[in-house]
């Protein structure tokens, strides 16, 4: 694997990029996903997403997960042919029929649907194509959230959404506590001879546990004020209104834009300009909204050279595949019938290979500090006891 | 620096106000310590120096709190937090970020401090904290006393005037607390910081506190010099509990002023005979164990540990946070894990002895009575009267004793109408421990019940203990309060990393080593005296 960090100097310490870059370059690979269903290239992206997480990710907790997305990958795929093969479609003359399932009439108010039958190879093809692209699609996201920690993607949010960050930051943090405590009131059941499951006994553990929720989050709460949270952007009521406005519009835009650039059969019209037009009203809504709020953030990600070029890799992929799908649509979506073994076109080819680029762009990821290892719950102890079990 | 001008504060729910007409004029760089029972005013005075009451907690202030100049009537919470920065007692539950650095730096993002002044706030805050090895670490997975460094550290790195910690050493041990002390007696006679400091455990934080302010059970607060303020006081550590009985004035504050003191006394005590030890009595032994393990994956938490409980023993479990004293406890009762080794428990009747592990969760009941830590977890119904039939019912009447008589036993007058959380944690306490009582259990297991209680809850507690000893019981209890421990327990087993390293007498293995020996013990030493009770009755017995 190509770490010229040593041989290039100083110019490549290494530290994390920042977490836009890597959702930019992740949502460019998807798009141009989006464009294809020729199996060499989705396995080529595929082969992509893989190279970039190995190269660039780091020893964190939320690093480790991408191989939970390829699962998931994977069981979208067999979801999709064994569905498909259930609910088998009509077969057409020249199909290669693999087997044949008993069949099932449906009843004749629920016409047109049918239960088995004959299932032909190109419709197991067409079907297993299609969720290698759902497939590939869901990587994209897996390894844009392997790259970058969530957390400091929350932290870049514009003011007008630190809300909404802090929510969820809190939340993340607070379900660990949540399924530490419920450990512990189930074991307390116990002393008590109660019955652990049943009706009654989710009364008697989920009263004192959400007891416990409420009273750490008055606790938080207490805190966070003392802390001087919301002390500042205190909104009018008028223009937190037009900001809820802006924003929704936006959303509504970047939705349908989103839609028509995805699904290669809307209309042209529907893509590109809805998305402009949703994020300049986005943008619009959080300038209002941030306006008031007066925060400084510590130590943000800066946003360099490797930035640019990792953000421009993604969006590149995503352009020329957008061209070349115009130019040359059948190598992007080879035909069934007949059915023939895909081609590598050379352009979308290329397209994806340079967003591999993005894996030796970006610097590499900072060592994280050796964490001693969690234990699981330790039972009937407070956390706090058992980290130090840990650290001592 | 605060001004509290004729402030009281009521709650809608309460009859009397929880603050009566008080009037404070604390300076700048004071340590001031507030104590009072549970109950009182405390937490709400406290509360009000940054405006959380009534701004947060809702009730009524007449009169005026002023803070470096600012009315907390005309500002919250959030305008304050650069003058005052607060710690709770739980640090984890205050804690908005996830790592170390973060957290330092959040309370500044919000008052939208300059990048470059909060980098190098962050910077000195870590070293003045002794945290900088462990700025990169998430929070959760700091041991508890580093958590609430860094919870004060947060607070710090705002530059404020004003530091108010309540209790924030109730959830610590021993060590984890002098290391968060020392941290805010730094903080006070290096930067000059204004501390308001609530602690249950006196002997611990009196010899540094500039002034105390009592809050009476009236509402009322009296504001007076450590010494003084000591010579009435209900509660008192037994350093100052010592020099009231010995009559020395001034009264001593700290251990180094009470043994310069104690020459007399020890000369005095060293001609009576020494305390009666409690004489090993050859009870029966109502449960054995033998090897016992538990592990949790790769980490041995019990080491093959053997273990006797004797009818009529209060026994002390002692060992630092994570040296595996609940895994024990919970191992002996059965409902926790065990991966090797054998227990034995002899049932009321004498029949053949039985292994709580494998008998049902309401046979082992039966055997062995746990309080867990927290004992609110064993409490779900919405009055303290539905508990105690619950527990009748669960229990099958087994003693012909219904919890409701044990409960009064234990502590009479929790009315039957009372929610269990709105209890003092005393009183839960009680509850919980009544609530396993009526399973008739002769051994009775308590996991850390002295956490979070004051002088007068500990005394119940040991008199609750010793009533069921001398009923036959035997009795476990986990803690790491060593004076707990010197007036309760007649034995002391002391765990380190999951093996027995001492067990004996209390008096001789607390004794063995300084570092841990009651205040009482570390004045009089090398007299074998642990308590001030057992020094008052030698003087008594003399008299005679």
């Amino acid at each position: 694997m190509a770490r010229s960090a040593q041989d290039s100097g100083g110019r490549r310490l290494p530290r994390s990029l920042h977490p836009l870059a890597w959702w930019a370059w992740a949502a460019g690979l998807a798009i141009a996903v989006s464009r294809t269903i020729n199996p060499l290239l989705l396995l080529l992206v595929l082969g992509v997403l893989g190279f970039v997480v190995t190269a660039r990710r780091t020893e964190a907790p939320w690093a480790r997960g991408f191989k939970y997305y390829l699962w998931f990958a994977l069981s979208v795929i067999a979801i999709r042919v064994v569905f498909r093969s259930v609910f088998t479609s009509a077969t057409a003359a020249g199909d290669h029929v693999l087997f044949r399932l008993p069949q099932v009439h449906a009843p004749h108010w629920y016409a047109g649907v049918q239960f088995g039958g004959p299932v032909s190879l190109e419709a197991v093809l067409a079907a297993g194509l299609d969720g290698l692209r759902l497939a590939c699609l869901l990587c994209c996201i897996g390894a844009a959230n392997t790259l970058a920690n969530p957390k400091r993607a929350l932290r870049v949010l514009p003011g007008a959404l630190y809300e909404l960050g802090v929510a969820v930051t809190v939340s993340i943090t607070i379900a660990p506590q949540l399924v530490e405590s419920v450990q512990r009131v189930r074991r307390a059941r116990r002393l008590r001879a109660g019955k652990a499951s049943g009706f009654r006994a989710l009364r008697s553990i989920a009263i004192p546990v959400l007891e416990d929720a409420l009273e750490r989050s008055l606790q938080l709460a207490a805190a966070m004020d003392s802390r001087g949270y919301g002390r500042q952007g205190n909104l009018t009521v008028r223009s937190r209104r037009l900001t809820a406005a802006l924003m929704l519009a936006g959303m509504l835009g970047l939705c349908t834009g989103a839609y028509g650039l995805y699904d290669p059969t809307a209309p042209a019209q529907l893509g590109l300009p809805a998305l402009l037009a949703g994020s300049a009203l986005c943008c619009a809504g959080l300038m209002l909204g941030g306006r008031r709020v007066r925060r400084t953030s510590y130590r943000p990600d800066p946003w360099r050279l490797p930035e640019w070029i990792v953000t421009g890799c993604g969006l590149g992929s995503a352009a020329l595949l957008l061209v070349s799908a115009h130019y040359d649509p059948l190598a992007l979506s080879p035909t069934l019938s007949p059915l023939s073994w895909p081609s590598l076109p050379l352009l979308p080819a290329l397209a994806i290979g340079l967003a591999a680029l993005a894996g030796l762009v970006a610097p590499p990821p900072p060592d994280e500090p050796a964490r001693p290892g969690r234990l699981l719950i330790e039972p009937a102890s407070q956390p706090i006891e058992f980290q130090q079990a840990v650290s001592r | 620096m605060i001004r509290f001008e004729q402030v009281s504060i009521s709650y809608p729910e309460a009859a009397a106000p929880v603050l009566r007409a008080v009037e404070l004029d604390i300076p700048e760089g004071e340590l001031c310590l507030v104590v009072g029972p549970t109950g009182s005013g405390k937490s709400s005075l406290l509360g009000a120096v940054n405006g959380l009451v009534p701004h947060f907690t809702g009730g009524t202030l007449a009169g005026r709190v002023t803070v470096a100049g600012r009315d907390t009537a005309k500002h919250r919470p959030r305008e304050l937090a650069d003058v005052v920065g607060v710690v709770g007692q739980d640090p984890l539950a205050g804690f908005v970020t996830d790592t170390v650095e973060q957290e330092l730096a959040y309370g500044m993002e919000q008052l939208a401090i300059a990048p470059a002044v909060m980098r190098k706030r962050v910077e000195e805050t870590l070293d003045l904290l002794g945290l900088a090895e462990l700025r990169h670490r998430a929070l959760h997975e700091l041991s508890g006393g580093q958590q609430q460094r860094v919870a004060i550290g947060s607070v710090l790195t705002a530059h404020p005037q004003v530091l108010v910690l309540d209790e924030p050493t109730s959830a610590l041990d021993p060590t984890a607390a002098e290391e968060v002390l020392a941290a805010i007696t730094r903080l006070v006679h290096d930067l000059g910081v204004t501390v308001l400091l609530a602690e249950h455990r006196l002997e611990r934080v009196v010899q540094y506190a500039d002034r105390v302010l009592q809050v009476h059970a009236d509402g009322t607060v009296s504001d007076s010099p450590p010494a003084r303020a000591f010579e009435q006081s209900r509660v008192a550590p037994p350093v100052i509990e010592l020099g009231r009985l010995a009559g020395w004035s001034p009264l001593p504050l700290s251990v180094r002023d009470a043994r310069r003191a104690a020459g007399p006394l020890r000369q005095q005590l060293a001609e009576l005979p020494y305390p009666d030890e409690a004489k090993p009595t050859a009870q029966p032994v109502l449960l054995a164990a033998r090897k016992v393990l538990v592990r949790y994956g790769s980490v041995i938490a019990v080491r093959e540990v053997d273990l006797d409980l004797r009818a009529g023993e209060l026994t002390a479990l002692m060992g630092r946070n994570g040296s595996g004293k609940s895994s024990l406890l919970w191992a002996l009762q059965g409902s926790g894990p065990r991966q090797g080794g054998t227990v034995q428990v002899t049932d009321l009747l004498g029949g053949p002895a039985a292994d709580p592990h494998q008998l049902s969760a309401a046979g082992a009941r039966r055997l062995v009575g746990l309080v867990p830590q927290t004992p609110t977890d064993l409490l779900y119904l919405d009055t303290v009267g539905a508990e105690l039939a619950q527990a009748d019912r669960e229990s099958g009447q087994a003693t012909g004793r219904s919890s409701r008589e044990i409960l009064d036993g234990l502590a009479p007058g929790i009315g039957a109408a009372s929610h269990p959380r709105d209890l003092s944690e005393g009183q839960k306490l009680a509850l919980a421990l009544a609530i396993q009582l009526a399973a008739a259990p002769r051994i009775v297991l308590l996991d850390e019940p002295t956490r979070g209680l004051d002088y007068q809850a500990k005394r119940a507690l040991t008199g609750m203990l010793h009533e069921l000893i001398e009923q036959g019981h035997s009795v476990l209890v986990s803690t790491h309060d060593v004076e707990f421990v010197a007036a309760a327990a007649g034995r002391v087993v002391v765990l380190a990393d999951g093996e027995v390293v001492a067990d004996g007498p209390t008096g001789e293995v607390i004794l063995a080593s300084p570092a841990f020996a009651p205040q009482t013990a570390k004045v009089l030493s090398p007299l074998p005296y642990l308590t001030v009770e057992q020094v008052s009755a030698s003087l008594a017995r003399s008299r005679q």
